[in-house]
């Protein structure tokens, strides 16, 4: 049936089931930053408690440790998981972009190996994207991989690598021919970052933690089993890649629908001496986290009809990293005084966490490519207007 | 679950899109604006004989018994066309009012005076203008035979020379606006009470949800026209379009058209429905529609420079409408204030899960 915005009874199980599980499992008690040390090892620790649950990656095939579910029911998922307020993921990197990649590039092989581990949360993933010279311009990656016999060995430098202070594994991309320029010779590599050769230096976010950090790649040597794809094909591969972060996946609509409303509670409790036009500001974030919550249903729906998404991610991208921007600035305007005060702090509004997110909203216009690049691509490639 | 248009509901779209090409193309427009138009009856026919006016009306009264969900893509292609006749007004409010004043008459002789009207408007028969205290001037089809009027616990169907209307011109020369005189002489079919508030307030829940479709549509139009225009002109050797500062402002219109597009569609869904959540479904579409249509408009003709500020250049049509549409059926305030008080005030369930509760 043509726009039926109506839940089958099998997805109104589904909900219910997580609701009745996430009740069970979400820890009473918030667990600490996962940018920082201990927080890291719980939030590992939580990753292992949902999938005792089977429930690290629904979307995935029943052999990888998912549940074969469809994009709707991992909306619904997604939904009782944030109504829950169950802890981030540290291994988005892993079950929302290397994943998917792994599912359309990788060998059965590389499936097999990497992806029960990832929805088990047994092995966290970092990114390596980003070099001190490659940023935007990410076509300017000089980091190398030598093929010597059944190894590449790794040179190079790469840096904002979001969860490699703490994670296992990172993903990136590295130069195989050295002739090459520009897109052309990359190579998308696997690579363990507990090895000899492998050295991750923790940079300090603005907030304190090394929610990022710098990787060196001295003679680190990976088995060419752990090349995704073939030689040449890095540059294709990685955009796949980043078409999953800035689409569907990375940002759940349910996780803006959940600050939402925390946002109109923050009204009510400050309404008599809040500026009036603040209302306006939380009625637009509530408006903007449904409407992105509209639009990912709309998008999964044509993905399962057989579509697929290419551009309109960096739709997506510049919509929930701004939407997000505006939600907790609207929730910093309201505080006030409290605004600054650290979780610590004896008089801070408890369990908010306003600042933390306020801070973290200020990346996402910043991280999966800018948003500047974005409306490059979307003048580009989907308006078609000429490249510069 | 499924937020696809079906091929019918898309080729219906394209059926109108490819008729309003003709009827409502540039040079019409242009006539019309500059008062050499007679076409008027002609249009009102090409879109009877579609049968556009009839896809709301039940089938026992000559109508093709579709929801609003089948009508939505329809009011988007008439915004998209800026065309020059309410097309909304009349299959989107009128016929679904009149269809559900008939169902729930309580006389006979009432009962076969809505159905009968009803069967002259879903054929295009009649052409009916809808008063409502919502809109302080009326959009009228021209020469209407009939209007409704809706007040606060009374809807009245009377023929048009029983009301007095003033004509109040305006920017948008496609669209005839008329302040009501009162108080009416005492004429017509009338319907009271609980069952007259309740249709009264659907249809201007329908005359919102379709104006901001309409906004969608002339969004996408004005976008449309700027980014021609910006692959065409030539700075500094280059066609404009290739600068980033136009880039990122076209883009940034197409992001706000993007995300206002489903809001839309989700609240035909449940436009007729009487509860908070379908308020604030309807009061979001209107808002974010027109503020995409405002971008759109302020973007369209700051790409075209002074060439857009001119009257030989058709980009005026289409940001008259969008202005239009942004003071019918609920002006921004209106609808700013319904929201908040929804949002704000705690009337509505927020949090994951309830989008479509």
């Amino acid at each position: 049936m043509p726009l039926d915005l109506t839940f089958t009874p099998q997805q109104q199980a589904l909900r219910a089931e997580v609701r009745a599980w996430m009740t069970a499992h979400v820890p009473r008690t918030p667990l600490a930053t996962l940018e920082g040390e201990a927080g890291f090892a719980q939030h590992r620790q939580w990753e292992r408690t949902l999938a005792s649950g089977n429930w690290g990656m629904i979307t995935w095939p029943r052999e990888y440790g998912g549940r074969g579910a469809n994009l709707i029911e991992w909306l619904i998922f997604e939904e009782e998981y944030y109504r829950a307020n169950a802890p981030l993921r540290v291994n988005q990197n892993g079950i929302f972009l290397l994943g998917p990649t792994l599912m359309e590039f990788g060998t059965a092989q590389q499936k097999a190996r990497f992806l029960p581990r990832m929805a088990a949360g047994e092995e966290i993933w970092a990114q390596a994207w980003s070099e001190p010279q490659a940023g935007s311009d990410l076509a300017g990656i000089r980091a190398t991989a030598q093929r010597e016999g059944d190894q590449y060995v790794l040179r190079g430098h790469k840096i904002w690598s979001s969860r490699a202070a703490f994670a296992d594994w990172c993903f990136g991309i590295f130069r195989t021919d050295p002739a090459s320029g520009r897109h052309n010779g990359l190579t998308f590599m696997l690579v363990p970052l507990r090895q000899p050769g492998v050295r991750v230096r923790g940079i300090r976010q603005i907030h304190g933690e090394p929610g990022f950090a710098e990787i060196f790649f001295e003679e680190a040597r990976v088995p060419v089993a752990n090349r995704l794809g073939e030689e040449g094909q890095g540059w294709h591969i990685a955009m796949a890649t980043a078409g999953f972060e800035r689409g569907l996946m990375l940002r759940s609509p349910a996780r803006f629908q959940a600050a939402a409303q925390r946002l109109a509670h923050l009204w009510r409790s400050h309404a008599t001496q809040a500026d009036p036009a603040l209302a306006a500001q939380v009625a637009q974030a509530w408006m903007d986290a449904e409407a992105y919550a509209l639009n990912t249903y709309r998008t999964a729906s044509r993905l399962m009809a057989g579509g697929t998404i290419g551009v309109e991610a960096s739709l997506n991208k510049i919509f929930w990293s701004e939407l997000d921007l505006q939600l907790h600035g609207t929730a910093m305007r309201l505080l006030g005084a409290h605004a600054a005060l650290r979780a610590q702090a004896p008089d801070v509004v408890q369990d908010a966490g306003w600042l933390e997110g306020y801070i973290f909203s200020l990346a996402g216009p910043i991280y999966a490519g800018t948003n500047e690049i974005q409306r490059n691509v979307i003048a580009e490639r989907l308006l078609g207007l000429p490249r510069g | 679950m499924d937020f696809n248009f079906s091929e019918e509901q898309r080729m219906m779209a394209g059926a109108l899109r490819e008729l309003a090409a003709d009827l409502s193309s540039g040079e019409r427009l242009r006539a019309i604006y500059d008062g050499t138009d007679s076409a008027d009856r002609q249009r009102w026919d090409a879109l009877a004989e579609l049968g556009l006016f009839s896809v709301l009306a039940p089938q026992g009264s000559g109508g093709m018994s579709l929801t609003d969900s089948d009508f939505i893509l329809l009011a988007e292609e008439a915004g998209h066309a800026a065309l020059p006749v309410p097309l909304c007004e009349q299959a989107g409010v009128a016929v679904p009012l009149l269809a559900e004043l008939a169902g729930g008459a309580a006389d006979s002789g009432t009962a076969a005076a809505l159905a009968e009207a009803l069967q002259a408007a879903a054929s295009g028969a009649s052409r009916v203008a809808v008063a409502h205290p919502i809109n302080p001037f009326t959009l009228a089809p021209a020469d209407p035979t009939h209007w409704l009027v809706c007040n606060a616990d009374t809807v009245r169907l009377l023929e048009a020379r029983e009301v007095k209307a003033v004509p109040e011109p305006t920017a948008d020369a496609g669209r005839l606006l008329y302040r009501l005189e009162a108080p009416l002489q005492q004429h017509g079919v009338t319907v009271r009470g609980a069952a007259a508030a309740a249709a009264a307030a659907r249809a201007a829940q329908r005359g919102a949800l379709y104006a901001a479709a309409q906004s969608v549509g002339v969004a996408q139009r004005l976008t449309d026209i700027a980014v021609s225009y910006a692959c065409e002109r030539v700075q500094f050797g280059k066609p404009i379009g290739a600068y980033q500062a136009i880039k990122h402002h076209l883009a940034n219109v197409q992001v706000k058209l993007e995300f206002a597009r489903p809001v839309v569609y989700a609240a035909a869904t449940r436009v007729a429905d009487p509860d908070a959540g379908a308020q604030a479904a309807v009061s979001h579409a209107a808002l974010a529609a027109a503020a995409a249509a405002d971008l759109a408009a302020r973007t369209a003709i700051q790409v075209h420079g002074a060439m857009g500020y001119s009257w030989e250049v058709d980009l005026h049509f289409y940001m008259k409408r969008a202005w239009a549409l942004a003071g019918s059926w609920g002006a921004h305030s209106f609808h700013a204030r319904r929201i908040q008080a929804l949002v704000c005030g705690g009337e509505l369930t927020l949090g994951p899960g309830q989008t479509f509760e």
